[in-house]
């Protein structure tokens, strides 16, 4: 018998709509700019849009906005008060959930599966679990009174652009600071959005305010006097440039950085489950997730299983229109990214990887890369120590668990793990011995507003979410 | 009757339980006034960098060691200071210009420190975990952990009471420690040194260097296996410079008020957040 075939169960676009051309939100108002800057599906090359490259001058302005928005009415404002904006806007992005999932997914390439299961239910889910903590900051465990920053400069990446906004916006409202945010320069449009979010929900003008462009505008928030707290995701290469930037000024920062996360697979594990994280943890969102499980542990006597039917799981992948409902596998987000995608996978090969990827057709237009695993990997090769950010697994074995763990944490990284055992004090004791911040245990890549998130090493500094994240928004608390 | 010469005390570094000399062969002179008073070892960076090897070594064994053990060996180590009260008020007299009445009472503070933070050795995961509600079924719960190898550069002055305000909460929660002392006052931290080998404290968790801090300091901040440091004895002109080269493996750098005391802990921990499915 033939495989049933899917026909195609494409999303509507009709719900959002897309202006020409793009300004600053600054002061409650959107201002024309002046330079602007292509933004693209990534999935077929269409310009959605222009967005403004900002200015210096337009950064001060923001800034200037934030800094009068809190010393007049948010530090002034009862935080009951604050925590209602929250809620409201909390409310209106689940009333406009579809219309905030379309135009990410038009705009990141990732499957609408994903943004509207995943990235923007966890967006809603951050402002309503943030709102509550804006009355209740005095049993946050970070004294009597603690107080804000002042105003956060918050600049994010371009993987989960609203869900990025979302984990910064919100914890930094909630402590009752004021926030710049600059969004990737390749994702904008959904931060754009959220402005007229803010605007419906009438939060008062100046708490946030919008600067969009390239690295220069992130480089002019870092660097700026009137700001007193950088919130960071990005890559490790930048967090380092941060960290250099603000040793002179005593900025307090949280920089939530690259990984190179083991999923570790022991020889007892349910093994069909341990596939689908495998797949999770890997091809979830193209692999371009920090926290993603791009080294996979195969205990040696499960190793030809185990790749077996993960073979046999990729084949089943859909790779394609991400507007299209069964799409798993979306669009590489920018022709730079899949340049760098494609040329360590060469290196992978080079180095003496073996590389596999399942037989399916890549779209004409667009950016895209099939989900590869390479064999025959040891951890000098470049592809088991370098973040990819794609589509691409590292198979590596082991053992014993001791080996395991020296395997696992062989990294200068160490922001994620993943453990797949059906024995309960293996699981604790891998948990134990692993040197990541967040471990998922039979499961991988889930996320909530409480749990706290961040990276050992060279993967961050702080977390974002749960009790241990807020405090990276008030002052003395990012030293817990 | 003879008048009997002193045996004076050799002052050599402490690495990995042992005490040798710098390798680099180096002292410097500490005098009280115009009198002589010791030539404590000048550590070079190869000295620290054997520190690190050990602190590295002995960090995993130190971390899994359980807390209430941790905690009984933090205030054995205020056992044995206690006993050994009146040679810390000698030489904390000789070298701080304080009344020995003042240096008596920098010893009590010193020994009451440690028997503060030994307590928190067990209540660190409670008071600083946290089990997270995650809308899903998952068990989802969040510990404390020690970040690893700390660089601490002691205070100048009080040069017990600093050295312990800073080693203290770094070793309570599992991290191990390379200690830079006190450059003018540096004798109680050799001392010290000797109170650590006789507490149980295993060799390596805790080193001690004496020499010019200036001089080790940029090489602990560069250093890839060093995870966080207190900074809090530097120079405050000094502390950009460090923390620029911290960066270099994002080493989380801190320097703190006096008035600091759990932040000293909460600084040296990393939070990490573990997911288990739920199901049968």
């Amino acid at each position: 018998m033939s495989n049933f075939e899917y026909a195609p169960a494409p999303e509507s676009r009709a719900v959002v709509s897309i202006d020409p051309a793009y300004g600053l939100f600054i002061n409650g108002k959107f201002l024309p700019g002046k330079s602007h800057f292509p933004t693209i599906n990534p999935a077929t090359g269409e310009k959605l849009s222009k967005i403004t490259q900002s200015t210096t001058a337009d950064v001060n302005k923001a800034v200037a906005a934030a800094r009068g928005a809190y010393v007049k009415t948010w530090s002034k404002m009862p935080p009951a008060e604050r925590a209602k904006y929250l809620y409201r806007i909390a409310r209106i992005l689940q009333e406009r959930a579809r219309e905030f999932a379309v135009l990410e997914t038009l705009d990141n390439g990732k499957p609408i599966r994903e943004s509207r299961d995943v990235d923007v239910p966890l967006v809603a889910a951050h402002f309503f679990y943030h709102a509550g903590w804006a009355d209740k900051l005095q049993y946050a465990g970070f004294g009597e009174a603690p107080k804000a920053h002042g105003v956060v400069g918050a600049i994010i990446p371009w993987n989960f652009p609203l869900l990025m906004l979302a984990w910064k916006v919100a914890p930094a409202l909630a402590t009752g600071n004021t926030v710049v945010l600059k969004p990737a320069e390749t994702t904008s449009l959904t931060a754009l959005l959220f402005a007229q979010v803010c605007q419906q929900a009438e939060l008062p003008a100046g708490v946030v305010n919008i600067v969009t462009g390239d690295g220069k505008v992130g480089a002019a928030l870092v660097n700026h006097p009137g700001v007193d707290k950088i919130a960071f995701t990005g890559s490790t290469d930048v967090g380092k440039i941060i960290a250099r930037s603000v040793a002179h000024s005593g900025k307090s920062v949280t920089l939530e950085l690259g990984g190179k996360g083991a999923n570790i697979v022991f020889e007892d594990a349910a093994i069909d489950e341990a596939v689908e994280g495998i797949v999770n943890g890997i091809f979830f969102n193209q692999g371009h997730v920090c926290c993603a499980g791009s080294r996979l542990l195969l205990q040696e006597g499960i190793h030809d299983e185990v790749l077996e039917k993960l073979k046999r799981r990729m084949s089943q992948l859909r790779l394609g229109d991400p507007m299209d409902k069964n799409t798993d596998i979306g669009a590489i987000n920018s022709a730079e990214q899949l340049a760098k995608i494609t040329s360590l996978a060469q290196v992978g090969v080079s180095e003496g990887g073996e590389s596999w990827s399942p037989d399916c057709a890549l779209p004409v237009n667009g950016f895209w890369f099939k989900p590869t695993i390479f064999t025959g990997v040891t951890q000098a090769h470049r592809i088991a120590r370098e973040e990819i950010f794609g589509p691409v697994l590292s198979v590596l074995t082991f053992r014993t668990p001791q080996e395991a763990m020296e395997k696992a944490n062989n990294t200068p990284f160490g922001l994620s793990a993943g453990i797949w055992s059906e024995k309960g004090s293996r699981v604790l004791w891998a948990s134990k011995h692993l040197q990541a911040g967040v471990i998922w245990a039979n499961t991988f890549n889930k996320f909530d507003p409480t749990s706290p998130f961040g990276g050992y090493k060279e993967s961050g500094w702080g977390r974002e979410g749960g009790r241990h994240g807020l405090g990276a928004y008030l002052k003395g608390g990012d030293h817990e | 009757m003879s008048n009997r010469i002193d045996v004076r005390k050799t002052y050599k570094l402490f690495i990995n339980g042992q005490f040798p000399r710098s390798e680099s062969g180096r002292v410097y002179e500490i005098k009280s006034g115009k009198d002589f008073v010791a030539n404590p070892s000048q550590a070079s960076r190869k000295d620290m960098r054997d520190a690190v090897t050990a602190a590295r070594a002995a960090q995993p064994g130190w971390a899994n060691a359980t807390a209430y053990n941790r905690g009984q060996i933090l205030y054995r180590i205020a056992e044995m200071l206690e006993g050994r009260t009146s040679q810390f008020v000698e030489e904390i007299s000789l070298l701080e210009k304080v009344t020995s009445i003042q240096a008596k009472a920098q010893v009590k503070q010193s020994i009451d420190q440690w028997v503060w933070y030994a307590g928190w050795a067990d209540k660190i995961a409670t008071a600083f975990g946290s089990t997270n509600p995650v809308a899903g079924p998952y068990y989802n719960f969040t510990i404390p952990e020690p970040m690893g190898v700390v660089g601490i550069l002691a205070p100048e002055k009080p040069s017990l009471l600093g050295l312990v305000n800073c080693l203290a909460p770094v070793l309570v929660s599992g991290n191990t420690a390379v200690l830079v002392a006190s450059q003018s006052a540096p004798l109680t931290a050799i001392t010290f040194a000797e109170v650590l080998a006789t507490s149980d404290l295993p060799a390596g968790v805790c080193n001690i260097l004496t020499g010019i801090k200036d001089e080790i300091a940029p090489w602990m901040a560069s250093h890839m296996d060093i995870n966080a440091m207190d900074i809090s004895g530097a120079a405050k002109k000094t502390q950009p410079a460090l923390r620029e080269a911290g960066a270099d493996n994002l080493k989380r750098i801190f320097s703190f008020s006096d008035k600091a005391k759990t932040q000293r802990m909460t600084s040296f921990l990393e939070a990490k957040t573990i997911w288990h499915t739920i199901g049968i």
